[in-house]
């Protein structure tokens, strides 16, 4: 039997109080809610919280309620089940509640939460790993070594990104609330929440929690995200793409896509987009007779730099971030998925 | 009740039966359904969330007795495969199972069935993609699925 290492559970009686807790016990504590990330690492000796704060007793955190402006605020307690079959969620922001659906499987969907998907843990193959099988190839850096294993000149961890809904929340124009010590609340971007060093890749201080995740009111804002993954039953993102598009009739006003599991960090590549402003998605453009997606997703795709640390072969995964972008314009844009196969 | 440390109470139905639990602090519910209780009909797989064998219903919804800590099961009612069975007679679903053939060595089945039960207490008529979706984290790795697949589409209709 796997078993977990002894710890001291700590209950707070409000998110303002796990945030205290966090700065008393400083490194040695860990917030724990849903678990499905954190058990299987303690188990395996990656992540050695001598103290976990629990959340998930905390109602507080676990409603979705639309906000004076009209859009939705979901707390971080709530679950990916229950984010991923929320109507009026999905009605607004599709993009967000599809990569909801497509974390892992329905069971750990039913106990992992929307702010731990926000969080999750960066990947790599050679990092997520038995302490056994780390410790005979060498430690890196990490967990207990100095040197990144499938990159040894990089100066930082390359451990990879693989969070779905982080992406559809940037493109969508999400924002999180970080609750610190003493009750100080702060207001972030999404992506304002990481940086491309798969060590250190959440932004926030180690003892701010994520409260709640909002989402803006969708206006002309069409989503879509697409995942690419070896088996679509529970893996991992190995790639995948978020877009928006902001569409007055056929014609495009606003584009933004995001990529994942393609770095450290979720990369904003909106800016590959801007070829779409002012053209139509409706024929040859959406055929990819005249080349138009496809070049859009080269330029998208360009900070993609897959290395050998996940499943499947990394130029394979490169392409697939092209095919993934490709595919989610064209969901976005309200057309069938089976045109992109054709872009 | 002065608790030991190292130790917690945990509160909870097991198979309908209210129980008052002294377990350790960094037992999982897998630990604490197969050791201390000596439910062994919850199967011990990967123990990291990745193959649905310890599969259990939490309040009703599957979740993974491998992954939780008591504390996120203290009050609730958990149901495992020794609880679907009324006295000889087996559930439904477990009887569709042996009648489909869906199983061969076993090891997934309480996962499967667990899983099933669930699906089918919702949506007693399920298409075979909502089936396959209800199942797609309980992996068997020697009967293969259409088995398994049929066995729950005729628990379904023994259930309807």
């Amino acid at each position: 039997m796997l078993r977990l290492p002894p710890f001291r559970f700590l209950r707070p009686g409000s998110v303002d109080e796990a945030a205290d807790l966090l700065a008393e016990h400083g490194d040695r504590a860990m917030v724990v809610a849903g678990g499905t990330d954190l058990v299987p690492k303690m188990k395996r000796g990656q992540m050695e919280p001598e103290v976990l704060v629990g959340l998930g007793h905390l109602t507080e955190l676990r409603a979705v309620h639309a906000t004076d402006g009209g859009g939705v605020e979901i707390g971080a307690g709530v679950t990916l089940t229950a984010a991923s079959s929320d109507r009026r969620v999905g009605a607004d922001h599709p993009a967000y509640t599809r990569a909801a659906a497509l974390v892992s499987s329905p069971a750990l969907r039913n106990v992992g939460t929307i702010g731990g998907n926000l969080c999750v843990d960066t990947r790599c193959n050679y990092y997520d790993m038995s302490v056994e099988w780390r410790e005979a190839c060498g430690f890196c850096m990490k967990k207990d070594g100095d040197i990144c294993r499938v990159a040894p000149a990089s100066k930082h961890c390359r451990a990879i990104a693989s969070s779905d809904t982080a992406p559809a929340a940037i493109a969508l124009g999400g924002t999180v609330v970080l609750v610190g010590p003493g009750g100080h609340r702060r207001e972030v971007s999404v992506s304002d929440l990481y940086q491309d060093d798969g060590q250190f890749y959440l932004a926030k201080a180690p003892d701010e929690i994520v409260e709640c995740l909002r989402l803006p009111p969708p206006g002309a804002w069409r989503s879509s995200y697409v995942k690419v993954r070896r088996r679509g039953a529970i893996d991992f993102p190995l790639a995948g793409a978020a877009v928006a598009l902001a569409m007055a009739g056929p014609v495009v006003e606003g584009c933004r896509i995001v990529l994942t599991a393609v770095g450290s960090r979720p990369f904003d590549v909106s800016a590959a987009g801007e070829a779409l402003v002012g053209r139509e998605l409706t024929g040859r453009e959406l055929t990819g007779e005249d080349g138009l997606l496809a070049d859009v997703a080269a330029e998208a795709a360009k900070v993609a730099k897959p290395l050998d640390n996940a499943d499947l072969h990394y130029v394979w995964r490169k392409q697939m971030t092209r095919r993934a972008v490709v595919q989610a314009i064209v969901e976005a844009a309200g057309h069938s998925p089976a045109l992109a196969a054709l872009a | 009740m002065e608790v030991p440390d190292g130790r917690e109470l945990l509160r909870l139905s097991v198979n309908r039966e209210d129980r008052l639990l002294l377990v350790r602090s960094h037992a999982t519910l897998l630990e604490v359904l197969r050791e201390d209780l000596g439910l062994t009909g919850t199967k011990h797989g990967c123990e990291l969330g990745e193959c649905g064998a310890c599969t259990v219903l939490v309040d009703g919804t599957p979740q993974l007795s491998c992954l939780l800590l008591p504390a996120q099961v203290e009050g609730t009612a958990v149901t495992t495969i020794e609880g679907l069975a009324r006295g000889s007679e087996l559930h439904p679903v477990q009887q569709a199972f042996v009648a489909q053939g869906g199983l061969q060595c076993g090891y997934c089945t309480p996962g499967m069935v667990l899983a099933a039960k669930a699906l089918l207490d919702e949506n007693p008529a399920p298409s075979r993609d909502e089936i396959k979706e209800a199942l797609a984290g309980n992996l068997c790795r020697c009967t293969g699925y259409a088995g398994i697949i049929e066995a729950v589409e005729e628990a379904g209709r023994m259930l309807s």
